[in-house]
């Protein structure tokens, strides 16, 4: 394999939306063999020049060259007939039909009578090649979030895609999904497959990229940097056009009374398993309490419960002194529950609704935003507007649908209803999962004026960096029980991480 | 590596290339803004567009379209005659309508306002026939009690199928289409039976106290005015106070909020502590209780008397209405008034043909024209 060949090159791209300059003469290199990061903020232009290269949108300007090869991409056939592939962030996957069958979807070959054992062996040789373990006769929504990614990129690999471009593939994994998709991506590199890696998360970046492009408000700011030479401040800075302070400040706050009380808690989870065994916690005012875990260890759950999307089977759980278990949502909304939930495009907004209405959601039923039967629809607009502009939300107006913003304005939104109506309690569930450097600052500001503001907050993320930073007092969660407690002073990487993988230490 | 395994798209690949390319390419982006007005032009433009196509068939079937046109718009609104006709047509649309906009906004898919209509008008009817209240009730009175009865046996025939699948999540499709089919022979029974006129299939005419007002009623009253012989009635009213409760309820109320929510996201409204349970029963009461006084209007209004005939698939018609309106209230009258008038014209044409084909390709342009909405298309040369 010739080092250091140019497999993919875009000279001069201009990509231009409606009142949006997405790209502005952007070039890009990549070479053989190379993980290539693409790095900037939400809204920078990574997925609008990846779309061009995989032939979704046709740039105004520039020009494509593949293997040094000037070409016309004006559909994703014609990209994939080049050799380029793309995963998307949200799969596009029949979830009723089995990995084969969602491996040969839209392909000519085979042309009337499906064979499928024959062509699940071929997936097999497939996966054996790579190492992306699927079984090819299970269906898609059988399969967990990583297993689905790893069908994707079957699918591109199927297809004779030698350059891959993931656009942000980390997002919906868990930190040991991640793990194996990096390995899966070094082994692609070493049979000469190029990857394009789309992405925010500068330790990703760092970790698996060779070299860095990073790219602000649709302009190159670094080309091709190589990765091992260059410091994530350094990164991050080239994002976001400022310094980034990774440590945040926080005031001391004495906590007060306790908020939140969970005592002996205990609920199954959808598919009828016990989730929550016995689980109590206690939250106070003034107080963060960070909550670690390895994702699907109950705390979606313990989330649903304490905001009473879920019923618990036993145990209560009382917001100062009052018993809340078991009632309608509505309850724990009246008594000033706010809830940021991880599923923010399927539970915490509504697609077709305009970004005022999504504002409102949790408000409507009170003074001012309605009174009596009657919304206050001047009120409304005007709450939209000042909160479209302090969250800093960037959407054409109030009155677009929620469905066309991108997910970390989605995320913006989400807090910008869940955080302005200063809350007693306030359930963070993923806070800054998928977004950029400067929106995760500004979400773990917010989170800290929560906290001086006398709310109670409990901060259920995966990022141990996260949790570590913020959070007064960590607890472990893992198989539906808390582990273990530490301020968070006495916390350490070592002693979480052995808690999440559930060993109980005594104190 | 074997490349016939995992390269099948080799030959493809050779087609592409060899494909002939046209100089212009078609770009399909979704719209971050749809401007105010666009809505309504592309309605408009659809059923232009309807018309055309409409015409084309027209001219192979060796008719004059341009002539045939002229004929349908004067029979159904070339005269203050039949323009009141085509308004009369219209009243039960705008109701029947206005039920299914209500509940598809909430995508509860109630197929059964023909039915809730039927029962609407059987309620209204028991109040005289049964009698409920005596022939020389004063006519506000028995007016009233009719209203009442018709909507409330609409709602209640709504509920059925709202509360089966509030509580047991029973598909509400399958319970309101097939609750019409218990709707009609239960009119039947009683016009068989015991409320049958001498043994025909049909109740005795109501006395006047149970019609509702019509324009005619008071020509003598306002001779320069030439109402004579105008049938629109009081139910037209009906229909447009409705359309501005249902406007207003969706638009502007608490109420309609928690229903254009649920509608869109249920797993967001159950978060937003929307009560889902309650709110469907209310909202399939409501929309049936919509269709149950189109029946009663259509038969104070226009029939006067309870029969097994009294509707040509209103209910049914309302569905299509409420989808050509986009689910906008008053969207619901114009095209109830458009269909209305194509019912109307279509006797005077053909009893069958053309109209009927009108209607469907209206339809068709008009519900495939949410493309333009949803989504900018351009023309760009390569």
């Amino acid at each position: 394999m010739p080092e250091n060949q140019i497999a993919v090159e875009m000279r001069g791209i201009v990509k231009r939306f409606p009142g949006v300059l997405a790209n502005d003469h952007v070039d890009f290199d990549l070479r053989q063999g190379e993980v290539h990061a693409l790095l900037g903020e939400n809204g920078a232009g990574k997925s609008t020049l990846m779309n061009v290269l995989a032939g979704l949108y046709k740039p105004e300007e520039g020009s494509i060259f593949v293997q040094g090869k000037r070409v016309n991409l004006n559909s994703p056939r014609d990209a994939i007939a080049q050799g380029l592939g793309m995963v998307h962030q949200h799969f596009m996957l029949v979830p009723s039909q089995t990995v084969t069958e969602n491996i040969l979807l839209g392909l000519d070959q085979p042309r009337f009578l499906l064979d499928l054992p024959e062509y699940d062996k071929r997936v097999l040789a497939l996966q054996d090649q790579y190492g992306l373990k699927v079984d090819p006769k299970v269906k898609i929504w059988q399969l967990s979030v990583g297993e689905q990614q790893r069908v994707e990129i079957l699918k591109m690999l199927y297809r004779g895609a030698r350059v891959l471009i993931m656009d942000e593939p980390t997002a919906v994994l868990t930190p040991q999904e991640v793990r194996e998709l990096f390995a899966t991506l070094r082994s692609m590199t070493e049979r000469g497959h190029s990857i394009i890696f789309i992405s925010h998360k500068l330790d990703e970046v760092l970790e698996i990229a060779n070299r860095v492009t990073v790219l602000q408000h649709g302009r190159v700011t670094a080309a091709g940097l190589d990765a091992q030479g260059v410091t994530k401040s350094e990164l991050a800075r080239l994002m976001v056009g400022r310094e980034v302070v990774f440590s945040v400040e926080k005031k001391p706050v004495a906590p007060g009374p306790v908020a939140l009380s969970i005592e002996g808690l205990s609920a199954e989870n959808d598919r009828g398993l016990p989730a929550l065994r016995g689980l109590s916690l206690q939250v106070h005012a003034g107080e963060i309490v960070g909550m670690a875990g390895v994702a699907g260890n109950g705390q979606t759950e313990l989330a649903q419960v304490i905001t009473g999307l879920r019923r618990c089977a036993s145990g209560q759980v009382k917001i100062g002194d009052q018993e809340i278990s078991n009632c309608p949502p509505r309850q724990a909304i009246d008594r000033g529950v706010s809830h940021i939930p991880e599923d923010r495009a399927g539970v915490g907004s509504s697609p077709s609704l305009s970004v005022a209405d999504n504002l409102i959601m949790k408000s409507y039923r009170h003074a001012p935003v309605s009174s009596g039967w009657v919304l206050n629809r001047p009120v409304i607009r005007q709450n939209a507007e000042k909160l479209k502009q302090s969250y800093e939300i960037a959407a054409p107006s109030i009155d677009t649908e929620a469905r066309l913003l991108s997910g970390g304005n989605l995320q913006k939104m989400i807090l910008a209803r869940e955080m302005s109506t200063t809350p007693k309690i306030m359930i963070a569930m993923q806070p800054t999962r998928g977004l950029d450097v400067g929106a995760i600052e500004a979400v773990h500001r917010l989170l800290l004026q929560e906290r001086e503001q006398g709310a109670a907050v409990l901060l259920i993320s995966e990022e141990l960096d996260e949790i570590m930073s913020l959070a007064d007092r960590i607890v472990v969660i893992y198989e539906g029980q808390i582990m273990g407690e530490m301020s968070a002073q006495e916390a350490n990487l070592e002693k979480i991480g052995l808690m999440m993988a559930g060993s109980r230490i005594v104190q | 590596m074997s490349t016939s395994t995992t390269t099948p798209s080799q030959p493809e690949q050779q087609r592409l290339r060899d494909l002939p390319r046209l100089p212009f390419r078609i770009v399909v982006e979704p719209r971050m803004n749809v401007p105010r007005w666009l809505a309504p032009a592309t309605s408009i433009g659809a059923v232009i567009l309807a018309l055309v196509i409409g015409g084309v068939v027209i001219q192979f079937a060796g008719g004059d379209p341009i002539e045939s046109y002229a004929h349908i718009f004067k029979a159904a609104f070339g005269s203050v005659g039949v323009f009141s006709d085509t308004l009369v047509k219209a009243t039960p649309l705008i109701l029947t309508g206005l039920a299914c906009t209500l509940a598809f906004r909430m995508k509860l898919w109630n197929i059964g306002a023909e039915g809730q209509f039927f029962m609407g008008a059987w309620g209204a009817s028991a109040v005289v026939l049964a009698p409920l209240l005596p022939a020389t009730t004063p006519r506000i009175i028995m007016l009233s009690a009719m209203m009442l009865a018709g909507f409330a046996c609409g709602a209640l025939w709504g509920s059925v199928p709202g509360f089966l699948k509030a509580n047991l999540n029973v598909n509400e499709i399958i319970t309101s289409l097939m609750m019409n089919y218990i709707a009609t022979p239960w009119i039947l029974f009683w016009v068989f039976g015991s409320w049958s006129d001498a043994g025909f299939q049909m109740s005795p005419m109501f006395p006047k106290t149970a019609w509702l007002p019509r324009l005619t009623d008071y020509a003598r009253q306002f001779p320069n005015l030439q109402l004579s012989g105008l049938t629109l009635h009081l139910g037209l009213a009906f229909g447009l106070v409705a359309a501005v409760v249902v406007w207003f309820i969706l638009n502007r109320s608490r109420w309609g909020f928690e229903i254009r929510l649920t509608g869109d996201n249920p797993r967001a409204a159950r978060y937003a502590g929307i009560n889902i349970v309650r709110n469907t029963v209310l909202v399939m009461m409501l929309s049936g209780g919509l269709a149950g006084l189109a029946g009663m209007s259509e038969i104070a209004g226009v029939v006067h008397r309870l029969q097994g005939s009294i509707s040509p698939g209103y209910g049914f018609t309302g569905i299509i209405i409420a989808w050509m309106a986009k689910l906008n209230a008053f969207g619901v009258i114009l095209v109830a008034i458009l269909f209305g008038g194509l019912l109307l014209a279509g006797r005077e044409i053909q009893p069958s043909g053309v109209p009927r084909m009108l209607q469907g390709i209206i339809l068709f342009t008009v519900i495939a024209s949410d493309v333009v909405l949803r989504y900018r298309i351009r023309i760009v040369r390569r």
